[in-house]
Parts: structure tokens; C-alpha cells; sequence
């Protein structure tokens, strides 16, 4: 048997999450350094998994399949393909330089790291099922660890509200998806809930057009599609630093992916129906989200609608059904996931030294902060979509899809770049530029070495997918042929 | 039917409840000699004993895969009788474990002895397959059950608790009862089987057999706290001892459920069209109504008091989906919930005998003060809510894939909606676990090791079930099919 790499990516983090929670609560240092060991080690593996794809050979690989409820047709099967490993990837970054982060959390850390890992597991959980059972078992476990995560470290004002805000949201659209899962199961007559088999399963047109829009919009609740995505600003606002990152990192993209490999891959003819309506949603998401971020004044608040937009984009990509729109929103759940955790812990930093996340109190952070500034002026760009960034590989193909399929989608959409460059220039001008204000002056001081750590990580891989896109576009388009196949060609 | 000689393999059927009544006498004669301190040990006999009697039934007791009538045909020995009286034995000796060191209770033989009586009463109950067995194991179980609710004479919402569950028992008891002397009279055989036999053969006039079944319903919807028979359930929980009330919503219940299925699945399977509707729309009722009501709860016994109706729901749905993966689920369900609504209580007795308090808000600050206390109920409470990796979420999965299959996926979705609503109230009593402050935080919560010992068990059997559950699956299965 080969090495099962890929469970022991999943397992690590709660494997972990139980170590920790044996420590004893005051032993604080001995919980960072297993956290922080334990991020490292899924790190190098989630690398080692993403480097060792054979893009040529394309496909699902590094399968593992152990039975584990037979009666029902339930096995634990777990595999990569070009769609998910790059997810894999993100996960292990943001784990990473989350816990980097969350290195200063002095209440409690030890149920925090453990909540926090018991939610990554479900998250890793869910990038590698091929089991639709094993998909909502983890799917989950990400969910539940997030109401406790920001509801005790979250922001004080906000915090119950958009906790149980969020998980309620979350809840609700994932039961919807599960009735729609059992009834595919029951329909397919395969007796099986293996979603390599129940590709397969040739549902009728009827069926397909029936449970589509509730399979798809259950897990799309969680990527943030409107009018569902009004849990996600509030919940990222309210949320502690590292919980942000994770959310809107790699949370988000759980509901995105959720929604492709299980609404548009197992019914494709029901995705082929509804997209016409789904793309005019995340119209919505793209532009308005945009322009709610613009006209905010809370800094987190400005990121947390910016996530709002930028997911509409990858839904978009999916709703064109097209290879590029594909190609584009796969690459972009990457992109955007490195980009809002960099987003998320600059606002976390500023905000640890000024107490204050009002975008008119702040201003002159560069020159207590100039790592953090350059860090978020990359994210900007990217988030703009600029050549040379990682936003532009995955924007661009996105455009195209919708270009191709609905010009008019397009042109619209075009207007929240304009709106995303008018808020996130304004900014970089007004956080980062600009004088210091005097009640600042003397106790804002530059950030620590893990935090700038943390930083250049996430910078490089953005730079690093905007220079060289062949690190992972090949990858992504032998993802898209598979489901292009499911899709009948096109 | 001649009881004739009695041989071996009657011996060995009955032999748990030969050991039960053995370890009642032993209680008996301990609870004379032991003095101060020593009596603590009534408890831990209690318990050793019953662990004892799970393996010896584990060992002598197993049935065949056949079922088989004995005892004249007032027993039925089959794996689902037995399946749920390993289970019965089980809370059984969880609740002898919590209740070791109880002021009051705790070191009073009269106490056990009590909870063995109704143990004995409900492992009868599950493999009854007479009328008059029937009655009587119920009664065996719901007498002590009383008294055990009324214990703590000097408290008065214990002693109306007793007198609550009494006088609702008495009555639902006499319906029942009405109810078993109607079916004697249309079919003129006591045994569930003949009557089964003279059921299917015709002939007898539906409306009047399904009026009976009403009756019987009655009895039973009682037992369960189904609505609407569920008034006595959040009064009783809350002045019964806390190990009772988690007995009362755990073994009680699954007994219930299992005289339920055993009448329904035996004795009116023709009626299966009439009465899966009217039990679908009881489910509906009984969850919606329980989760409702236990959002407005203050007191944590009384939370878990409707929490317990509302699951009483959604396993009523597993019977309503008639088909095989609806009775596994049921089992499957029956043993995951035991598990974890003992676990619950187990929190909360541990809990509130240092506090003094079953009020949610004195829940504050747990969490810094017994982190370890802290994560059991968050465990326990997540389970009750259907999260994985815990057991909850996998038999819950389990019913609403039975409802989906038999067609009926508005009951499934009516389950999903009512387990947000779930959701909600567990997610509430945990935020005050981890996020409200207390100013007793720094003072020690002492937890005696029987409890620890007992919550250990049962947290890892959560996990486990939540994890790996083929085997309990398995053993579900094999129960389920032995009920026809």
C-alpha cells in the first residue's frame, strides 16, 4: 500500500487539535509550538501532494478507498484532482501563516488551536472526498469549530450576533444539500454515495432540473452567492485574525467547490439549465459587493464585501460552464484565498496597533509598519487584477468565459474592477499614506518577525502565480477537461 | 401451550434478569451492614454488578439468529430484545455510576434496589410477546420510576415531580390498558403473535383494531414523550434526582420505543398505510413542538427535558419510513442517543451539585474553570445537535435517508429544519459554557472519579460511534430484521 498521504494531511490537524487539548491550559508556549509544528508538517505535505501531481496523467490520484459503512454504499475516498490539489495547497498556507499569526492569542490559545484545527481537518476533509457521505461528514466539522471560534475570540460588539449569524446560514444550506444528496442517492439506485460512480448514474432530465438549484445553492450559501452572502461580512468582521483568513481564505472556496463537484458535476444537465439564472446572482455578488466595499469605513468591513465580490467571481466563472470560466474560477479560488488571508491579517495587524479599524482615523501606517504596507499594496493589485499578479491569471480567463457565453454579463461585471481599484487605492492612500494622526504617535510599533513571516509568504505565492502561471494553470485545466466531459463536451 | 419442564435454555434467557434480582438482594444485604463512608460503595457494587450481568448475558444470553418464543410465549427471545436490554443494562449502570457519591441518594440501597427493579421491568419489557407480559413490565418499570422521580422528599419540585409522572403514568396506563383489553377481545389470544396471526388472517373490522391501536398509543407516546403525552416530561426531569431524569430519557424512552415497534411491526402491519401517516404527522408535531419549546428554556434540565421530546421525533421518523434502514436507524439512533443525552445529564449533574444551580446562565464560566467539564458537554451537546465526528450526526443521517427512501422527503426536510432550530438552543448553552465570565471561575469543581469515569466512557463511545460506525450499524441490522 502507498503511503496515504493524503489522510495524513486530513488527520494531522486533529490529530493535533487532541494533542494540544491534553496539554495542560497554562503550558501556553508548549500549545503554540505543536500548533505551529503541526501547521508546518501539513504544510510540506499539502506541497509535496501539489508538486507531485502528474498534470500529464491528469485525473484523480493519490486515491485511498477504505470501506466504512458497506450497507450503505458510505466508503472513505479520498483523491486529488487539478481542481482540488491547488485547494489543498491554500489550506496548508493559510493553516500556516494563521497560526503564525494567532501567535499572540493569550485567552485560552489552547482551545482556540484545538477549534482551530478540528476546523481544518474538516476542511482538508472535504478537498479530498470522493465520497459524497465523507463530503458532508466533513463538510460539517468546518462548519461547527467557526461558531465558537469567533463567538469567544471574535471582535467584542458583534460577536454572538455573527456567530450564530453565520453558523445558522451555513447549517441551513448544507441540510438543503444533504436532502438533495440523499435523494440523488436513492434515485441512482447504485446503492452507493461514491461520487465517481454517481457521475455515472445517468439521472433523468426532470431530476436533475428538480434538485439542482437546491443542491447548488445549499453549499453556494457558503461561497457567499447572493442574496445568501449576508452572513459572510459580518461573520469575517467579527471574527478573530487567523478565523478571517481561514473563512474567507478557504471557507468559502469549501462552499464553492462543494458546489461544483456536487451541483455541477453529479447534475450537469440541471447546471446547463439554471447557469442562465445563477450567473445573473453572482452578477449581483460581483458588482454590488464591489460597491457596498467602497462606501465602507470600517477596514474589515471594506475586505470582508471585497470577499463578497471576489467570490461572485469564481460562482460566475462556474456559471459559464465554459472552459475558460472554469479555468479562471478554479485558479481564482486559489488567488483569492492567498489574497484575503494577506487582506484579513493586514487589517488584524493595523488593527492590534490601533485599536481602530475607521478608515478616516488611520493613516501613516508605512512608516511604522513598511512590510505590512507593501504587503497589502501586492494584495491590492492582485486584487485589482494587475498583470504580473496572480488576480490577472485567474480574472482574465474568467472574463473570457463570460465574454464568450454572456457579453453583456461581462461588460457589466467589468465595472467592479473599477469600483475594486477606486477602494482599494483609497486605501493604500488613506491607511498607508499620508501622516501619521498624533493620538497614534509613540505606541504603534512595527509588527513582530512571525507576522512579517507570514506576510511574505502569502506575498510570494502571489507574485510567484502572477510571473509563472505554469505553476498551476496546466493543473487546473486537466481539472476543467474532466468536468467539461461530465458537462458533454462542450 | 403448556409451560412444561423447565430446561436450560429458559434458564438462560431470563438469566439477566435472574441477576438483576440477584444484585437487588445483594444491594439489599450491603446496604445493612455497610456503614459511614462505606456506604459510598452501594454505588460502585451497583454498577460493577450490572457490568457483570452485561457480560454475562453477552456471553449466555445471545439469542439465535431465529427468533424464539419462550416461556409459554410470553418472552421472545430475538436481537432486538436483546440488543436493547445490553442497552438498558447499560444506562443502568452509567446512571449507578453518576449517582455514587450523590448527597442524598447516593449511599441509600433503597435507591438502587429501585433502579434495578425498573431496570428488570424494561429488559422485559423489550422482548415481551404476551399482552399481559407486556402490561406488566411496564408497570415493574414505571412504579420505582415514580419513586425514584419523588425521591428527594425534602425538596418540593422533586416530590411534584414524582407526584407529576405519577399521576400521568397512572393514566395513560389505564388507556393502555383498555387498549390491551379491546385487542383480547377482537382477537381472543393475549399473545402478540397469535393476535398478529389473527390480525393478518382478516376479518376483524380495521376501524375498531385501529381505535384499539390509539389506545395503545397512548401508553406508549407516554413512555417516549411523544406529543402530545409529553406535559409530565420537562416538570419530572427537572425535580427528579439528575442521574433519574437522565434514566427516565434515556432507558425509559428506549424501551418505550421498543414496546412501540414491537406492537406496530408485529401486530398491525396491515395497518402500516393508516398508521405511518398519523405517527408521521405525531413525529412532525413532537419535534417541531419540542425544539420550539426548548428555545424559551431557562433551566438546563428543562432544555434538555424538550430536547429530549424533539429527538423522541426525530426517531419516530425512522418508524414511519417502514422499511429496513428505518428500524436499523431507529436502534441505530435509540444507541447513539443513550449515549449522549446520559453524557448531557452526566455534565449537568456533575456540574450542578457544586454550583447548586440547573439554571443555564450559572453555566458561566465553565469552561476557565473545568476546561475538561467544559469540552465533555460541548461533545455531548454537539452530538444531541447532529455534528459530526460525533454519533449524533451519523443516525441522524441514518433516519432522514430511511424517510427519503420510503418517499416522504417532506418529513426528511421537516427533520433538517428542526435540527437548526437544534442547533440554535445547544449552540446557546455552549456560548455561555465558553464565552460568559464568572467570578467563580477560580474556585476548584471537584468531580468525583465515578463520574469521571462514567462520562469518559461515554464520550470516547460517541466518538467512536461518530467515527466508526459500521459495527453499531451492523448490530442495528441485525436487530432490525429479527422484529418482524
Amino acid at each position: 500500500m502507498p503511503f496515504p498521504i493524503l489522510s495524513v494531511i486530513v488527520f494531522t490537524p486533529i490529530v493535533a487539535a487532541l494533542i494540544i487539548l491534553l496539554l495542560p491550559p497554562a503550558r501556553k508556549t508548549e500549545v503554540r509550538v505543536t500548533a505551529l509544528a503541526a501547521a508546518t508538517f501539513a504544510l510540506l505535505l499539502s506541497i509535496w501532494v501539489y508538486f507531485s501531481y502528474d498534470v500529464a496523467a491528469g485525473g484523480y490520484q493519490f486515491i485511498e478507498k477504505y470501506t466504512w459503512l458497506p450497507a450503505l454504499g458510505i466508503s472513505y475516498h479520498a483523491g486529488v484532482d487539478g481542481m482540488n490539489a491547488p485547494l489543498v495547497l491554500l489550506t496548508g498556507v493559510v493553516m500556516f501563516t494563521g497560526v503564525l499569526i494567532s501567535w499572540g492569542i493569550d485567552d485560552r490559545p489552547r482551545d482556540f488551536f484545538a477549534f482551530l484545527f478540528i476546523l481544518a481537518t474538516g476542511v482538508f476533509g472535504v478537498f479530498v472526498s470522493l465520497d459524497l457521505f465523507m463530503l458532508f461528514f466533513f463538510y460539517e466539522i468546518a462548519v461547527f469549530p467557526m461558531y465558537l471560534l469567533i463567538s469567544i475570540w471574535g471582535w467584542k460588539e458583534t460577536r454572538e450576533y455573527a456567530a450564530m449569524k453565520l453558523t445558522l446560514y451555513l447549517f441551513v444550506g448544507s441540510v438543503v444539500s444533504l436532502v438533495g444528496a440523499l435523494a440523488m442517492y436513492f434515485t441512482s439506485g447504485l446503492g452507493t454515495f461514491d461520487m465517481i460512480q454517481l457521475e455515472q448514474a445517468g439521472f433523468s432530465t426532470a431530476f436533475q432540473r428538480l434538485w439542482f438549484p437546491f443542491v447548488f445553492m445549499g453549499f453556494a450559501v457558503l461561497g457567499g452567492i447572493f442574496p445568501f452572502h449576508n452572513w459572510s461580512p459580518d461573520g469575517h468582521v467579527a471574527a478573530p485574525t487567523a478565523v478571517s483568513m481561514f473563512h474567507a481564505g478557504v471557507l468559502m472556496k469549501l462552499g464553492a467547490f462543494a458546489a461544483l463537484r456536487v451541483g455541477i458535476m453529479l447534475l450537469p444537465e440541471g447546471a446547463r439549465f439554471w447557469m442562465p439564472w445563477i450567473i445573473l446572482l453572482t452578477l449581483v455578488n460581483v458588482v454590488y459587493g464591489a460597491y457596498i466595499a467602497s462606501v465602507q469605513n470600517d477596514f474589515k468591513y471594506v475586505i470582508g464585501f471585497s470577499s463578497v465580490s471576489h467570490m461572485g467571481l469564481v460562482l460566475m466563472g462556474f456559471a459559464t460552464l465554459s472552459k475558460n470560466g472554469l479555468l479562471g474560477a478554479g485558479v481564482q479560488m486559489f488567488s483569492h484565498g492567498v489574497m484575503t488571508a494577506l487582506f484579513f491579517a493586514v487589517v488584524g495587524m493595523v488593527y492590534d496597533q490601533a485599536h481602530t479599524r475607521e478608515i478616516p482615523r488611520l493613516g501613516g501606517f508605512r512608516r511604522v509598519m513598511p512590510v505590512v504596507a507593501i504587503a497589502f499594496i501586492i494584495g491590492g493589485l492582485v486584487s485589482m487584477g494587475m498583470p504580473g499578479f496572480s488576480g490577472f491569471i485567474a480574472e482574465f480567463p474568467i472574463f473570457m468565459g463570460v465574454w464568450e457565453t454572456h457579453p453583456w454579463i461581462a461588460i457589466v461585471a467589468a465595472i467592479s474592477i473599477v469600483i475594486t481599484a477606486s477602494y482599494i487605492i483609497r486605501i493604500v492612500g488613506k491607511v498607508f499614506f499620508g501622516n501619521l494622526p498624533e493620538e497614534f504617535q509613540g505606541h504603534v510599533t512595527d509588527v513582530n518577525i512571525l507576522d512579517k513571516i507570514a506576510l511574505v509568504v502569502l506575498s510570494v505565492i502571489l507574485i510567484g502565480l502572477g510571473v509563472y502561471p505554469a505553476i498551476m494553470v496546466p493543473m487546473v485545466e486537466s481539472g476543467v477537461e474532466a468536468i467539461l466531459r461530465l458537462l458533454g463536451g462542450a | 401451550m403448556s409451560l412444561g419442564t423447565i430446561d436450560l435454555f429458559m434458564i438462560q434467557v431470563i438469566l439477566p434478569e435472574i441477576l438483576l434480582l440477584v444484585l437487588a438482594l445483594i444491594i439489599l444485604f450491603f446496604d445493612l451492614i455497610l456503614k459511614g463512608e462505606q456506604r459510598q460503595n452501594i454505588g460502585w457494587i451497583t454498577a460493577g454488578g450490572l457490568a457483570f450481568i452485561i457480560g454475562a448475558a453477552l456471553i449466555f444470553s445471545r439469542p439465535a439468529a431465529e427468533p424464539v418464543l419462550v416461556w409459554g410465549g410470553m418472552l421472545r427471545q430475538d436481537w432486538f430484545g436483546f440488543t436493547l436490554m445490553i442497552l438498558l443494562l447499560f444506562a443502568a449502570m452509567i446512571t449507578a455510576l453518576l449517582s455514587v457519591n450523590l448527597p442524598v441518594v447516593g449511599d441509600r440501597g433503597e435507591y438502587y434496589l429501585l433502579m434495578l427493579a425498573s431496570t428488570l421491568g424494561m429488559s422485559l419489557m423489550v422482548s415481551a410477546g404476551d399482552i399481559i407480559m407486556l402490561y406488566l413490565a411496564i408497570e415493574t418499570t414505571s412504579i420505582p420510576l415514580y419513586i425514584l422521580a419523588g425521591f428527594l422528599t425534602r425538596d418540593e419540585k422533586s416530590t411534584e415531580s414524582g407526584f407529576k409522572y405519577l399521576l400521568f403514568g397512572a393514566m395513560t396506563s389505564a388507556v393502555m390498558l383498555y387498549g390491551f383489553s379491546l385487542l383480547y377481545g377482537f382477537a381472543g389470544a393475549t399473545s402478540l403473535y397469535e393476535i398478529a396471526a389473527r390480525v393478518q388472517e382478516g376479518g376483524l373490522p380495521s376501524v375498531a383494531l385501529f381505535t384499539t391501536l390509539l389506545l395503545l398509543l397512548v401508553g406508549f407516546g407516554f413512555k417516549i414523550s411523544a406529543v402530545p403525552f409529553h406535559f409530565w416530561a420537562p416538570d419530572v426531569y427537572e425535580g427528579a434526582p439528575t442521574p433519574i431524569a437522565g434514566f427516565l430519557s434515556t432507558a425509559s424512552k428506549a424501551a418505550g420505543f421498543a414496546v412501540l415497534a414491537r406492537v406496530l411491526f408485529a401486530v398491525f402491519p396491515d395497518l402500516t398505510a393508516q398508521w405511518s401517516t398519523f405517527i408521521s404527522i405525531l413525529a412532525t408535531l413532537t419535534m417541531t413542538l419540542g425544539n420550539l419549546l426548548a428555545l424559551a428554556q431557562r433551566n438546563i434540565k428543562r432544555l434538555l427535558a424538550y430536547s429530549s421530546i424533539a429527538h423522541a421525533g426525530y426517531i419516530l421518523i425512522g418508524l414511519v419510513a417502514v422499511n429496513q434502514l428505518g428500524m436499523t436507524s431507529v436502534i441505530f439512533y435509540l444507541i447513539a442517543y443513550m449515549l449522549t443525552n446520559l453524557a448531557a445529564f452526566g455534565v449537568v449533574l456533575a456540574y450542578g451539585r457544586i454550583v447548586g444551580s440547573d439554571e443555564i446562565a450559572a453555566y458561566a464560566g465553565l469552561s476557565r474553570r473545568s476546561p475538561t467539564l467544559a469540552f465533555l458537554l460541548l461533545i455531548a451537546l454537539l452530538s444531541l445537535a447532529g455534528m459530526p465526528p460525533f454519533a449524533g450526526f451519523v443516525v441522524k443521517f441514518s433516519v432522514f435517508a430511511a424517510a427519503v427512501q420510503a418517499g416522504m422527503i417532506w418529513l426528511a426536510v421537516v427533520g433538517v429544519l428542526n435540527s437548526i432550530i437544534g442547533l440554535y438552543y445547544y449552540l446557546t448553552v455552549l456560548k455561555v459554557v465558553y464565552l460568559f465570565r464568572s467570578e467563580d471561575e477560580e474556585k476548584p469543581l471537584p468531580v468525583p472519579g465515578s463520574a469521571w469515569l462514567a462520562l469518559g466512557v461515554l464520550s470516547v463511545g460517541i466518538i467512536i460511534i461518530g467515527v466508526l460506525f459500521a459495527p453499531v450499524f451492523g448490530i442495528s441490522t441485525l436487530a432490525a430484521i429479527t422484529i418482524y
